[in-house]
């Protein structure tokens, strides 16, 4: 299949679709990185995930149109408001949602599943009768449009750049709040013995919650990030929440550097593989090779070794 | 010989008389024959909601891909059928005459190797149990052995349904794409769009699932449906005490994937068509839901659970679509949070003493009265509290 | 104190069996024998390795390095339930029942008939399972609760439930740990008489941290510590040796 294009083709068409590839890794790490602190950290399956999500792109879209609107002169920043709000919005629904359903379920996993699947229909639904089925997109400020030329045939747009910086100096927050600030270590101590947590004097409701909300806020600046580079429908989020649970597992579930690992192997994987055979083939293939890897190593790409 | 009366207690035949005497005189009696059609289709996904019983309810297996088994049983049988209405003559406009239109749409111009074996019933109607049941076990054998369980299994089965998905819709040429394998119109010369054909194929569906019924009580009655509830709850214990696991789960996974293979079939049959809509993840997760409402661990409540979910979408996605979906969430979580047992909880917390007394004429009896200790909840049960040293 | 023997004559014989969890060495050139119908008790602090070593018997732990020899057949090669059906019980440190089935069902899926998939779907429950069920039950204290929920079991009542569970196996050596936690004083003494009944006909495994009941019981004590032995014998040499009041019994 390379026989048709020449040598300078395939490398650029390689970087190209390498650099889609990384915008596509970007997104996969703000989604999962969420999922793996809810999921890897506290072991709880949030279906909805997907869904605090796009709630961060609509809050985005809500605050594009309302600077646009009332404060033109801010709108080439408005993006920084926006996230912030993004991650408050959804962190404080998730926080509702830990205290209303999510703690009572704590030993029961599979229903877990369950219920954060109807949260995710009603969301939906929800964003349906308010913002319409119609998919809604922002507009970005002028510094945010364009293109950095690299060489004469490739081009990198900047928004992007934009998202994927803001990847990196998310990743590296919640790599700090989580290993290395005392929030993240009484979160991973409950996790890890709740009796004995505690114990020692944490309150372990509280940093349930905390932990759970974290999870969605950062869904929901994911969400934020999502508008600069597509647009946002009500279903948008559940076309998402299989490869980001597979992306969590695949990485290994407790490990922040898997997930890491893990997005960045299968966006390439699948943006390398588009150009060559259909989008859905594509998709299949890559989900498939996934699947097969898993079930040859279920414990995932990166793993702690655990007492059973 | 197996003797009826060791597995069938009288509570469970009572139950089997009042379900046939529902689906062959009262519905069929009560309703014209398509409103009829819509409760056999109905009734085809109770096939999987019985299946899912065994498996998740009994089992603890959840698998988020049965729509995947209930496809491969509705697409065999749609090839079979659609073959049959591809004959050369009927196809005579067609660029290449014989093989089905949507093949010929998408410029295919020769019969695929796997469609061939299709045009014998024979060979489709084996298919129809065996390719789920093959499909189910390499996938059960690959984890199970592994130890993969609980919500691994439940993601990557998952993964699976909405890789099919993809598949299904992006090989269209093959498969129908996302329009599936329609118009469908006879079955051996038989027209199965014609009323007396939807009345017949009405009860076939329903002699079929009270024959599943049977048989999974069966199961549920013998020593491996005490085995699934015992792994359940404690998979070391069994394995220690001599049993491998993993066949156990295998066995468990490749029935239900049977089972809903058939209901398939079925649909197919009745409804006229096979489509991945029926495959992917959200019908899959639906279908965990009849068997949720009817109760996860009562065959007969996932019966009555699938009925009822689906009657109500029905009747509130034609009245009030924008609640329908508010309403599928709600009950989601109603069914986890709020009345975990389901129909079948309530039934025996409150109908089951005034029944067995009445009926059976029996006392009730003190505490737990008539309650199987098979049907307890499906809770991970609370730490034993540790004694004060 | 062992030189390398003939096998034969013992029941079990661990030989050079290192187990390392990440290069943590829980059990560390272990060499352990058990006779026949002998009651051989291990000690040893928390964190000694003696739940991985009774692990590593059936199988739940693969060993690193060394042998478990069990009537002079490779046992480390094995899978789980291939251990159980040579003859090896294990009985766990927390009580685990099947806590959703009767006393009585709990019993009858132990009984070692039926363990293949259809083997399980044939079984019935005829005399010779009752029958059976019922000595059992007499014998773990259990035989008026037979149709009780297994989840409703005091502490000490499942324990002996399950003791009867791996009874009904008839296993030739039965590995049970911390048979006694949690139990009140007449328990204690209850299975301690328990103990000493079933031993009849073959050998058991103990693991325990309450003296007085070791004492009640063990014809042999090994002492564990950081995955080693640091003494063996019976309990009077054991609990004069300095070594272990050093880091054992002292405190
Ligand atoms: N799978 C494992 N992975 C890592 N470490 C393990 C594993 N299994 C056991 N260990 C470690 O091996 C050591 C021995 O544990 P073990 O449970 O055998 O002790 P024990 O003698 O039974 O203690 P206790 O009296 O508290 O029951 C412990 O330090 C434990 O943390
Ligand atoms: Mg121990």
């Amino acid at each position: 299949m390379f026989a048709d294009y020449t040598w300078t083709e395939l490398g650029s068409i390689f970087a190209m679709q390498g650099f889609a590839g990384l915008i596509l890794f970007s997104v996969f790490v703000l989604m999962a990185l969420g999922l793996a602190i809810i999921f890897g950290q506290m072991g709880v399956i949030n279906m909805a995930h997907g869904e605090f999500m796009i709630l961060g792109a609509y809050v985005t879209y809500l605050c594009s149109n309302f600077v646009e609107a009332f404060v033109p002169a801010l709108f080439g920043v408005y993006f920084f408001f926006a996230m912030i709000l993004a991650f408050f919005t959804a962190g404080a629904l998730g926080a509702l949602v830990e205290w209303s359903m999510i703690r009572h379920l704590y030993r029961r996993p599979l229903d877990t599943l369950l219920a954060t699947w109807g949260l995710s229909l009603i969301l939906q639904q929800a964003y349906r009768s308010i913002f319409g089925a119609r998919e809604v997109g922002v507009t970005l400020p002028d510094w945010l449009l364009g293109s950095v030329p690299l060489t004469d045939i490739i081009e990198i747009p900047i928004n992007g750049i934009f998202v994927m910086v803001l990847t990196l100096v998310i990743a590296v927050s919640v790599y700090f709040l989580m290993f290395r600030s005392r929030t993240g270590m009484q979160s991973r101590a409950v996790v890890q013995n709740r009796v004995m947590a505690g114990a020692v004097g944490i309150n372990t409701e509280k940093v349930d919650r905390m932990t759970f909300a974290l999870g969605c806020g950062i869904a929901g600046v994911a969400g934020s990030a999502f508008t600069m580079i597509g647009s946002t429908g009500p279903t948008a989020g559940q076309l998402y929440i299989v490869d980001t649970f597979l992306i969590v597992v695949f990485g290994g579930a407790a490990s922040l550097l898997g997930t890491i690992a893990s997005s960045f192997a299968i966006s390439q994987a699948q943006s390398t593989m588009e150009f060559f055979l259909s989008g859905s083939m594509a998709k299949v293939l890559t989900l498939l090779t996934v699947v097969g890897i898993l079930m040859l190593r279920p414990e995932g790409l990166f793993s702690a070794k655990i007492r059973r | 010989m197996i003797n009826l009366k060791s597995f069938m207690a009288r509570q469970d035949v009572l139950a089997l008389l009042i379900l046939a005497a529902l689906l062959f005189v009262v519905m069929p009696m009560s309703m014209d024959i398509f409103r009829l059609n819509l409760i056999g289709k109905y009734l085809t996904y109770a096939f999987v909601a019985i299946g899912l019983v065994l498996c998740w309810g009994k089992g603890g297996i959840l698998s988020l891909g049965q729509g995947v088994f209930f496809g491969l049983g509705g697409y065999c049988m749609a090839m079979y059928l659609k073959l049959e209405s591809s004959t050369p003559e009927a196809t005579a406009i067609q660029s290449t005459p014989g093989i089905p239109d949507f093949m010929d749409w998408n410029q295919i111009t020769e019969l695929p190797w796997f469609w061939e074996p299709f045009n014998s019933l024979t060979f489709t109607l084996v298919a129809i149990l065996v390719v789920p049941a093959l499909f189910a076990f390499i996938i059960g054998a690959a984890m199970f052995k592994r130890r993969v369980g609980g919500v691994y299994f439940a993601i990557i089965t998952q993964a699976i349904a909405a890789i099919l998905t993809i598949l299904i819709i992006g090989q269209q040429g093959y498969t129908g794409g996302v329009n599936g394998i329609t118009d469908l119109r006879t079955l051996k010369g038989w027209d199965i769009r014609s009323d007396d054909a939807k009345y017949v194929l009405y009860f076939l569906n329903g002699a079929l699932l009270l024959g599943v019924l049977v048989l999974c009580q069966f199961v549920l009655k013998s020593k491996l449906g005490r085995l699934l509830v015992a792994l359940r709850d404690k998979e070391d214990r069994v394995r220690f005490s001599g049993y491998d696991v993993a066949n156990f789960k295998i066995f468990v996974f490749c029935f239900a994937a049977v089972l809903s293979a058939i209901g398939g079939a079925m649909f197919t049959l009745q409804v006229g068509f096979m489509s991945p809509s029926f495959v992917g993840i959200v019908p899959s997760i639906e279908m965990v839901i009849f068997c949720a409402v009817g109760g996860r661990l009562s065959i007969f409540g996932a019966v009555y659970g699938t009925l009822l979910v689906n009657w109500a979408k029905t009747t509130f996605s034609e009245t009030f679509p924008e609640l329908w979906l508010f309403g599928l969430g709600a009950l989601f979580i109603a069914v986890v949070l709020v009345f975990p047992n389901g129909l079948s909880g309530l039934y025996r917390s409150y109908l089951a003493p005034h029944v067995d007394r009445w009926i059976f004429r029996k006392p009730p009896e003190g505490g737990s009265s008539g309650a199987d200790p098979l049907d307890t909840p499906a809770f991970e049960p609370e730490p034993a509290a540790r004694p004060a040293e | 104190m062992n030189t390398v023997t003939n096998n034969t004559d013992f029941l079990l014989a661990i030989e050079n069996l290192t187990v390392s969890f990440d290069g943590f060495k829980a059990v560390n050139d272990l060499n352990l024998y058990v006779d026949e119908n002998e009651i051989h008790v291990i000690i040893g602090p928390n964190g000694a390795g003696k739940t991985t070593v009774l692990d590593l018997i059936c199988g739940r732990t693969k060993a690193t390095d060394g042998s478990i020899k069990f009537r002079n057949r490779e046992l480390t090669e094995m899978r789980e339930h291939e251990i159980v059906r040579e003859g090896v019980g294990r009985k766990f440190q927390n009580p685990s029942i099947y806590e959703d089935l009767t006393v009585f069902e709990n019993l009858e899926l132990s009984f070692p008939r039926g363990r293949s998939v259809w083997g399980a779907l044939s079984f019935q429950r005829d005399a010779e399972v009752t029958g059976r069920v019922r000595e059992i039950a007499e014998m773990v204290f259990l035989d008026t609760l037979l149709d009780m929920q297994a989840a409703l079991l005091s502490h000490g009542q499942k324990q002996w439930l399950e003791i009867g569970m791996l009874l009904i196996q008839d296993p030739e050596l039965l590995m049970l740990d911390e048979p006694v936690a949690g139990m009140s004083v007449s328990e204690r003494k209850q299975t301690a008489k328990l103990l000493n009944e079933i031993t009849k006909g073959r050998s058991v495994m103990v693991v325990e941290h309450d003296m007085k009941f070791v004492e009640d019981i063990a014809h042999r004590v090994t002492v564990l510590h950081q995955g080693k032995i640091l003494s063996e014998g019976s309990m009077a040499k054991v609990q004069s040796d300095p070594k272990v009041i050093d880091v054992y019994l002292g405190h």
